[in-house]
């Protein structure tokens, strides 16, 4: 039961359908990429699974590790493992990243326990040099007045401290320059392993040249149409998604 | 945000969300009865064993008060909620206040006990006096200090036993007639702070008093005079909680601050009447050639608060400041702001106010700076920013400033913000529950002010915040 599982998930807003029908199972240990054109469904997908509350869920199910989280609050969903990398971060003004994290982090431990603030900022400066974050950062108020790439970088920080089960990454990349990409997949690559599984929004291939892929998948009109390898970010990169809109409408038609 | 542990003051607030709200049964020696008339005023006088000039004082206050009307033509309606006639003016156990928590009335004792004041005391306070309804239960101060020719007692042991020191300053800053409630105070006053320090005296811990009303229908009229001498500094901190009872209580104070020449009076309120109080204060200080008067004040209880610090600069080069927190959560209002007179040349002010408004919560701002023609190089900065989480919030700004000489400087900057539900599903994403992440946007909004106020109140305070946030979740 170690996946993150999407079981025809029907989503609308205001009336309109934007999820129809999505499935998706990520395992642990995996690195699913989510790609498609704009207007497909993408972040809807990433907030209704983080428990937002815009969004009228018709039908579906989505279990973390076996459980249900649909309908649970947003800390809930977090505290069950997962982690959503948003793809415009919030600023928090006047509230620094260390109280942050340390707030986040303190909303998970059970209660009577506390945390022990020197093996807290041990940990914190190691995460901030890997990411190349100066360390004078974690005095900043959250976000607030970061460039595009410095957010982003902020959005792995927090994910790393958080240590989640399953990470959303939303559009991870726009936004950032070919040094502060290298510099965050470098981030998240070293959070791969058995233990955790991610589902990683793209609109481009660039991203998935630093972090490789197991599986990719084309999203469009709200439900999934295609899956395959690394190699299928690669085969969309030079055709574009034009194909994938004639493929659906021949499908549907 | 402090280092403080955001898992450690939610449990404090377990402990503290109910800490203010109990009460024990009255048993008073003293009772002026209910309602006001002269004889009310008499009887307070007579237990006092007051001079005749006090007398006289409150007398002629109580004529001034029963003529001026309500002030409804600016501020709130809710002011006709007072019913003046079925309250109590005078509640006392008749006791001097005792020198020794031992001494201390049981039922007092222990009240004030709950309250964490003798531990504060041990802390980090260089002298305390408690009030209890009508008068002060406990008073005592550091030896040191004593010796060094400070001052610290009640009103009515000041007026009796210092007229000298407290006579000429009592009533000027703020006269009976200032407005309705000044001249309530001056009729029924009992209780407060009478503070004297020295020349050159400079008091390295704060002063405290602490204000609890106990007794249902009661008012509460305390009455502070501190007085800075030449080069004296002082720090002085003010706390207050009541029952929540079923009807309504009036607390209506009169301080008057004067610094003189290069003295310095910091005044510190950490307002938490339960929010069936009425607060209207009125608080003033006067501040001579190189003086300063600082007001920090946050009021986070009450049901309306009417409060607008302010400092008569009457000397040159004289500074005065108001720093101020107002929270209004549902059924509050939060009517509050500051007020600079510039009656000198080279004379500062600055305001910094930040309310935060809480679903049907109200905040006001009313800001009044003056600077006439004649003077020269007097300036002032007024920053007033106000943040409202949820849309049934309401936050109003009145700032007037009148600067008439072309050598005077002013600044203002006004602010609203919101709390956008995306902030919040934001923080709540990394495992914050609604409560915690409003309570850490409060604390980031008024953070940078917080630096300024001494740590022991800054960390009641992000406490007090935090446990009026998780209150506000539905």
């Amino acid at each position: 039961m170690s996946t993150l599982e999407v079981k025809n998930l029907n989503v609308s807003i205001d009336g309109q359908a934007i999820l129809k029908d999505f499935s998706l199972t990520i395992p642990k240990g995996e690195v699913h990429a989510l790609m498609g054109p704009n207007g497909t469904g993408k972040s809807t997908l990433a907030k209704v699974m983080a428990g937002h509350e815009d969004y009228t869920v018709e039908s579906g199910e989505i279990l973390l590790d076996g459980e249900s989280i649909l309908g649970q609050e947003p800390d809930e969903i977090a505290h069950a493992g997962l982690f959503l990398a948003f793809q415009y971060p919030l600023e928090i003004p006047g509230v620094s990243i260390a109280n942050f994290i340390r707030a986040a982090r303190a909303a998970r431990l059970p209660e009577g326990e506390e945390i022990n603030a020197v093996e807290f900022y041990k940990e914190l400066y190691e995460k901030m040099d890997a990411l190349k974050m100066d360390r004078k950062f974690t005095a900043r108020s959250l976000n607030e007045g970061f460039s595009g790439g410095e957010k982003k970088r902020c959005e792995i920080l927090q994910m790393s401290m958080l240590d989640p089960k399953y990470c959303v990454m939303d559009e991870t990349d726009s936004g950032l320059d070919i040094d502060a990409l290298r510099i965050v997949s470098e981030g998240v690559n070293l959070m791969r392993g058995s233990d955790r599984g991610f589902l990683v929004i793209t609109h481009y291939q660039r991203l998935l040249d630093y972090i490789v892929p197991d599986v990719v998948h084309v999203m469009f009109d709200g439900r999934i149409v295609h899956s395959g390898d690394a190699e299928l970010a690669k085969e969309l990169e030079s055709k574009g998604y034009d194909w994938v809109k004639e493929e659906f409408a021949t499908a549907t038609a | 945000m402090s280092d403080i542990d955001l898992k450690e003051q939610k449990e404090a607030i377990n402990v503290d969300t109910e800490k203010g709200n109990f009460s024990y049964p009255e048993n008073y020696e003293f009772d002026a009865g209910v309602g006001l008339d002269e004889d009310t005023v008499k009887y307070i006088s007579d237990v006092k064993n007051e001079a005749d000039w006090v007398r006289e004082f409150r007398l002629k206050a109580l004529d001034i008060f029963n003529k001026k009307p309500m002030p409804t033509n600016w501020a709130t309606e809710d002011l006709e909620n007072i019913h003046f006639d079925k309250i109590r003016y005078y509640l006392s156990k008749g006791q001097q206040p005792s020198r020794s928590w031992e001494e201390v009335p049981d039922d007092v004792k222990e009240t004030f006990e709950r309250l964490g004041i003798p531990e504060q005391e041990r802390k980090f306070l260089a002298g305390v006096e408690a009030q209890f309804d009508s008068e002060a239960a406990y008073s005592r101060m550091k030896e040191d200090l004593e010796k060094e020719g400070v001052i610290f007692v009640g009103s009515s042991e000041g007026l009796e036993k210092y007229p000298e020191i407290f006579r000429p300053y009592f009533g000027k800053v703020i006269p009976s007639s200032d407005n309705k409630f000044s001249a309530l105070n001056s009729a029924t006053f009992s209780g407060g702070s009478f503070i004297y320090v020295p020349k050159g005296v400079k008091l390295k811990q704060p002063l405290q008093a602490y204000f609890r009303i106990n007794a249902e229908n009661f008012g509460q009229f305390e009455r502070t005079l501190i007085i800075a001498d030449e080069g004296a500094e002082i720090t002085y901190m003010e706390g207050c909680t009541a029952p929540k009872f079923e009807t309504a209580t009036l607390h209506s104070a009169v301080v008057e601050l004067v610094a003189l020449k290069n003295a310095k009076i910091q005044y510190i309120t950490v307002q938490n009447w339960s929010s069936n109080v009425f607060n209207l204060v009125t608080k003033r200080g006067m501040a001579d050639e190189g003086a300063e008067v600082k007001w920090i004040d946050c009021n986070i209880g009450s049901r309306l608060t009417m409060k607008y610090p302010g400092v008569v600069l009457k000397g040159k080069g004289a500074r005065g400041e108001v720093l101020s927190i107002a929270l209004a959560n549902n059924g509050q209002h939060q009517d509050t702001g500051a007020k600079m007179m510039h009656l000198a040349d080279n004379t500062t002010s600055n305001i910094i106010s930040k309310s935060i408004s809480i679903g049907e919560g109200r905040s006001t701002y009313r800001g009044q700076v003056h600077m006439p023609k004649h003077l020269k190089n007097c300036k002032n900065n007024t920053e007033c920013d106000a943040l409202l989480i949820n849309t049934n919030s309401r936050t109003d700004t009145y700032p007037a400033i009148t600067t008439r000489g072309e050598n005077n400087t002013v600044q203002h900057e006004a602010s609203v913000s919101k709390v956008s539900a995306e902030q919040i599903f934001y923080m709540m994403q990394r495992g914050l529950s609604e409560g915690e992440a409003m309570s850490l946007a409060v604390n980031g909004f008024v953070n940078e002010l917080m630096k300024a106020f001494p740590m022991e109140y800054s960390v009641e305070l992000k406490r007090l915040i935090d446990m009026e946030m998780e209150g506000s979740v539905g």
